[in-house]
């Protein structure tokens, strides 16, 4: 499903290579995670596959079901059926919650040649989908993130992904800024959008988020790349012993 | 001879262009009114509140030529219940106006007035009282109006009345007057739409009595060439209620003064405006909120949208006289710049001689944020629409100063099918 070859990146103000040769496969149907330590490259590799501005491509290529994902804008990104959960979800005041996810997922069916959903017809969408991920009415209504919890956010993302229904799903550092219960809950909220036909790839710094949604596969990636690959054992390897141990094996 | 050949002189150069109407009662308010542009003199580029704005235009002797514009959208509020006035390049036009007769309120033409008493002491006078800085142009109205209306609002309007100024004559110069006076308790409701003419000098006087409700939302038309300087004056008394919001789109240059005076205790002033302007577009709000009793609450709330090389300019002003204890004032304007050639110039003053007071302002410049456009973008919605998004969630502030939700959907629908027009 997503493809990524020999993918080199650097930031478009500096001339500095963040990305040095990612190679990365998620195929459809299974949970892909990529720890590493700070500065590694991770969120880069999110926001480079999301399209967002200031870095420059210099090798390699991303597809999306052999779609070139990098040739195109942010928006047919996400109608090709990338979403990428934020690590810091923005704030737009001004701009009601309800309003925007009507307006995205409109727009999406509409890039790709479906029927729009009616006011009702979406409402009773958001209000069943909303409601297992505990967000209550007043969430909906209120400006996009303004004044929501580092928990509310997070929810608030995952709903976004559960109606937009994307193919891949990016989550970056879902988990940062959430206590245990608030992790569970966006886990539960992830672990229902599993199935067959669609990847996920789970960026991280810590095993614990991986408890709650199982991985088929883990990464670690170190310096812009993917340096080691292997099974949900990987990631209790980390945890114990940390990133030094596998640096210092790959190096 | 000698003496003609001497220096230009612009007011009376503008002057021996206009004849003043005779109309009985307002004869004494006009000649005082004259006097008063004489003293003043018309606007010139020095003048401390026309720094920003070139007066040029508004005080040449003949109107500028503006071409008519025309698109697809149908009359603004056409769906509400309301008394019509229409105005057309400045004249009354009895044929497209409704019958003027409205439960509650007594309207009259200024221009066959001749028995009307109650406006002899309110023409000219909140005009006359409205120059803490010289409004010349104001007082030329004032001398020179040669039509507009005088509504006493006697109780509660059964409907809102709506001033509709049609744009049909390319060079038409026209100055309209208006009175309003509402009676203790009395409320009302004034709708102003249109372009009005290729060059338009409006003045609107307003006495709201004790506990009376103004309230005005006025839509300043769709024309790009055409040229306004409109006054506002309001007077207020204790426990009364006075708002008004005001959306401009499209206009080669739009000054719009506002000048009110709390008199009364615990009454209640807002000024709002929202603007969007694309290319040779130059808004200026000039704002003039006087506290002169206690308790007394005023917002000036001001928005612009500006695009390719268009200019904002807000002048905005809250005056606290001694003894104008417990004043709530509130005055933020803010600029949304959608390139690096349009402009935004303000002047926030507080003037303050009371100790026991709370008055905030604030004014600032921007752009549209790119974290907020490329969430929104990675989620699906196209960049212009995205950026529409965002221009409306700016201007909302404003906008929310309607309180009449029918109103201000009509008037968010317009600004939405103006940024649908004008996309980068």
């Amino acid at each position: 499903m997503l493809n990524i070859k020999n993918l080199h990146v650097q930031l478009e103000e500096e001339d500095k290579q963040i990305l040095k040769g990612v190679d990365l496969t998620v195929e459809a149907g299974k949970v892909h995670a990529i720890m590493g330590p700070n500065g590694s490259g991770k969120s880069t590799l999110s926001y480079v596959l999301s399209g967002r501005d200031g870095y420059e491509v210099t090798g390699g290529e991303a597809t999306l079901d052999g779609e070139d994902l990098l040739d195109m804008e942010p928006e047919e990104r996400a109608a090709a059926g990338l979403f990428l959960a934020f690590q810091y979800p923005v704030e737009i005041p001004g701009v009601g919650n309800m309003t925007f996810l009507r307006t995205a997922v409109n727009a999406q069916r509409k890039a790709r040649g479906e029927e729009e959903l009616s006011a009702a017809d979406f409402l009773k969408i958001i209000r069943e989908r909303a409601k297992a991920l505990k967000i209550d009415a007043d969430m909906l209504k209120r400006p996009v993130n303004v004044g929501f919890s580092g928990g509310e956010k997070k929810r608030n993302e995952i709903l976004q992904m559960a109606m937009l229904e994307p193919k891949m799903c990016i989550l970056d550092e879902t988990d940062s800024g959430l206590d245990v219960d608030a992790m569970k809950l966006v886990a539960e909220g992830v672990n229902a959008l599993r199935n067959e036909g669609r990847g996920f790839l789970v960026i991280t710094h810590y095993q614990r988020l991986l408890d709650h949604i199982k991985p088929d596969v883990v990464h670690i990636m170190a310096d812009g790349k993917i340096v080691k690959t292997g099974g949900p054992e990987l990631a209790l390897e980390v945890e114990n012993n940390g990133y030094a141990d596998i640096l210092a094996e790959v190096a | 001879m000698g003496e003609a050949a001497t220096k230009p002189n612009p007011t009376e150069d503008r002057l021996a262009t206009l004849s003043m109407p005779e109309n009985g009662w307002a004869d004494a308010a006009r000649k005082a009114a004259l006097a008063r542009v004489r003293e003043m003199g018309l606007p010139g580029r020095r003048d401390e509140y026309w720094k920003f704005t070139r007066p040029d235009t508004l005080v040449q002797a003949d109107a500028p030529q503006a071409a008519l514009f025309h698109n697809e959208e149908g009359p603004l509020f056409g769906e509400m219940d309301r008394l019509k006035i229409v105005f057309v390049d400045g004249v009354f036009d009895p044929k497209q106006s409704d019958d003027l007769t409205l439960s509650g309120v007594r309207i009259d033409r200024l221009a066959d007035s001749a028995d009307i008493h109650w406006a002899s002491d309110l023409y000219g006078a909140l005009e006359a009282n409205g120059h803490y800085v010289p409004r010349p142009l104001a007082a030329l109205n004032t001398a020179y109006a040669t039509d507009g209306v005088l509504i006493h609002v006697t109780g509660k309007a059964e409907k809102p009345i709506n001033f509709i100024y049609l744009h049909e004559n390319e060079t038409s110069d026209a100055i309209l007057h208006h009175v309003v006076k509402l009676d203790p308790g009395a409320e009302l409701t004034l709708l102003e739409t249109g372009p009005a003419a290729a060059r338009f000098n409006k003045c609107m006087e307003v006495d709201v009595a004790d506990t009376a409700n103004f309230h005005h939302v006025r839509a300043q038309g769709r024309d790009h060439e055409r040229r306004a300087a409109t006054h506002i004056f309001a007077r207020l008394g204790t426990e009364s209620v006075f708002k008004t919001f005001t959306l401009t789109v499209n206009g080669r240059l739009t000054r719009n003064e506002c000048v009110v005076e709390l008199t009364g205790d615990d009454a209640v002033a807002h000024v709002a405006g929202a603007c969007v302007g694309d290319g040779d577009f130059h808004h200026d709000d000039t704002v003039f909120v006087t506290h002169d009793a206690l308790r007394c609450e005023s917002r000036q709330v001001f928005k612009k949208v500006l695009r390719n090389g268009a200019v904002g300019v807000f002048q905005g002003k809250i005056l606290v006289k001694e003894g104008a204890q417990k004043t709530d004032g509130y005055q933020i304007s803010q600029s949304l710049l959608l390139d690096d050639d349009s402009q935004f110039l303000a002047k926030p003053e507080l003037e303050i001689y009371a100790d026991d007071v709370a008055c905030s302002h604030g004014s600032t410049s921007g752009a549209i944020d790119e974290e907020a456009l490329f969430y929104l973008r990675s989620r699906g919605v196209p960049a212009n629409v995205a950026t529409d998004l965002l221009t409306l969630a700016f201007l909302a502030e404003a906008v929310e100063e309607i309180e009449n939700e029918t109103l201000r959907d009509a008037l968010v629908e317009r600004l939405q099918g103006w940024l649908e027009r004008h996309r980068g």
